[in-house]
């Protein structure tokens, strides 16, 4: 064995920089620090906002920024979510703790559902299925009587603050938490997933099926697995979403809106990119929610004129996103010496 | 034994008959170097074999198991690593990366396929350039690559389309070495070649194809004096 091979393989198998560890550690203390540092509503509602996207956003990672395939639809999981939740609750009085699994699941059968026929369709042709398949969602829910149809469903508002049903009326201190957790607990998975045997494939057939398939990779089956990674990423955050608002309907939860703002925030943070996510989350929802803010009813509209403007840089500038201006030597394994 | 048979292998695009009637044998432990003008066939030989081409009639039989039909990724599966004519690295991922997605097939702890990529890299004298990115690399380096990602597999098989194709003449018997390192280590392989002089230097057996046909199977010497072969393919083989 040459003395160069001896040296590769005693390297470390990740050459993650300790200043990043610290830095990433301190940021999780001061998360769960922050709402005692007197947070007002506002803040912790854009905190919330924030973490919430950035795991929707990390979910549509997973299928485009991992896997390679655009879905214009993702908003359908969220939606599934939502619903699975706010509706068990209402009907039958199940814990949205439980009930979060339950759109888990839904929307992991859906995502099979949908990619069996859909994941054979390539680039452009799969984001204008995916497209039509979350405007369709939205119609069907509009019309469907037993989930309330176009006035959506109430979830019945507990006397008091309770875990169990997930609602928190006094404070939204307990929510902020709650999302923290899903937010921590979600970018650690998906960070271990980047690492592993899994990842590696999925890149793969990202970056070349042809040569993937040489390697023993069903493509195809990949894709779906992505495909049902990412969709069960998604929904928890639509069940949240809606006992954070308790009053869910089609138009709010299967918006398409959604699915494109997951994309807005990936592509702008760094597409394929673990922290991707984090950072477009965290640039894009302030603008969002201030825009409200200061511009009124029509700030809606306004920071989507924002959002394109700032997409056009992006493309133009730093195609990779604002993580390529971090080294990425210092981020993930690259080059040693 | 024979490690694959090929019979009757027919493929036709409109009414170009890329294969017509192709039919060989390959025996374990041997080189068969697959030559012929360009258009003769060789790389759709290598699509209907390994299954990114579905092939309209013949038998292909891997040792005894019959591999006509299958998809790509259940022949590699098999034990038939290849490479490709026009490169397909993971451009935006490292060498290391690269190899070690092929590792990951028969090891499925990370630090073990680690290892045994390094290993693999090492094999094939690109263990610096290990942390490059293969967009990062040359051309010999990336067909070093797409062998050693290959390798990785650990097939019994290998398929190699034109690995001295397109690089420069310093970095040739390199290549030429590594081909027959990798005989040694006991793969049997089929390669595409279009350097006469590496091909009979390194081939156990010849496959002649013109305008998919076969025109000629055997030992280098017996191509050399195929009158067809030579009349199509060499044409000023013996001059030179």
């Amino acid at each position: 064995m040459s003395e160069k091979l001896l040296i590769a393989k005693s390297e470390p198998l990740w050459n993650t920089d300790k200043k990043i560890i610290s830095l990433i550690s301190g940021l999780v203390i001061l998360l769960f620090a922050l709402p005692h540092f007197g947070l007002n509503s506002f803040y912790l509602h854009l905190m919330i906002m924030i973490f919430m996207h950035a795991v929707m956003a990390q979910s549509w990672n997973v299928i485009a920024g991992f896997s390679g395939q655009i879905s214009l639809g993702h908003g359908a999981f969220f939606g599934i979510g939502a619903y699975a939740t706010s509706f068990f609750y209402v009907q039958y009085g199940v814990s949205p703790w439980i009930s979060i699994f339950f759109g888990m699941i839904f929307s992991g059968i859906s995502a099979v559902l949908i990619g069996i026929p859909m994941l054979r369709l390539s680039g452009h042709y799969f984001a204008i299925a995916t497209l039509l398949i979350g405007i369709s969602f939205q119609v069907v829910f509009q019309r469907w009587d037993l989930v309330g149809a176009a006035s959506g469903l109430w979830v019945p508002m507990t006397s008091g603050d309770s875990w169990l049903a997930l609602q928190f009326h006094t404070s939204k201190m307990p929510y902020y938490y709650v999302f923290l957790v899903f937010f921590l607990i979600t970018f650690y998975l998906v960070w271990i997933l980047s690492r592993s045997k899994l990842g590696f494939r999925l890149r793969a057939v990202r970056d070349d099926p042809q040569a993937a398939l040489s390697l023993c990779i069903n493509v195809s089956n990949y894709k779906i697995i992505a495909y049902v990674i990412s969709a069960m990423i998604m929904a928890p955050m639509g069940s949240l979403f809606a006992q954070y608002i308790l009053i869910i309907d089609p138009d709010r939860v299967f918006n398409i809106e959604i699915s494109i703002i997951v994309l807005l925030i990936t592509v702008l943070g760094g597409i394929g990119n673990v922290w991707g996510p984090l950072i477009g989350a965290a640039i894009l929802i302030p603008i969002s929610e201030y825009s409200r803010i200061y511009l009124g009813g029509t700030g809606g509209a306004v920071d989507l004129i924002l959002y394109g403007l700032i997409l056009m840089l992006i493309c133009v500038f730093r195609p990779d996103g604002l993580i390529s201006l971090v080294p990425k030597n210092i981020l993930e394994r690259k080059k040693q010496r | 034994m024979k490690i694959l048979s090929v019979e009757n292998l027919s493929r036709a695009f409109g009414g170009i008959k890329a294969n017509n009637n192709i039919s060989f044998e390959v025996e374990e432990g041997t080189i068969l170097g697959v030559i012929g003008p360009n258009g003769a066939g060789k790389s759709t030989l290598f699509d209907l074999i390994t299954g990114y081409t579905k092939a309209d009639a013949g038998k292909v039989k891997f040792f005894d198991k019959d591999i006509f039909g299958l998809t790509p990724d259940k022949i590699s599966n098999l034990g038939i690593g290849r490479t490709f004519q026009k490169l397909k690295p993971f451009a935006d991922q490292t060498l290391l990366e690269n190899v070690m997605i092929g590792s990951f097939v028969k090891e499925g702890n990370i630090k073990k396929a680690r290892d045994k990529a390094l290993e693999i890299i090492d094999f094939v004298d690109l263990i610096e350039k290990r942390h490059h990115f293969a967009r990062e690399l040359s051309t010999g380096q990336r067909k070093r690559l797409e062998m050693a990602r290959a390798m990785a597999i650990e097939p019994k098989l290998l398929l190699m389309d034109e690995v001295t194709g397109g690089v420069d003449q310093k970095t040739i018997p390199g290549l030429v070495e590594l081909i027959k390192k990798l005989k040694k280590s006991g793969v049997t392989i089929v390669t595409i070649e279009h350097n006469i002089n590496i091909i009979m230097e390194i081939s156990d057996n010849i496959l002649a194809l013109d305008q998919g046909e076969r025109i000629a199977y055997g030992t280098p010497k017996e191509i050399q004096n195929n009158k067809q072969v030579v009349d199509s393919y060499l044409g000023t083989f013996d001059a030179a």
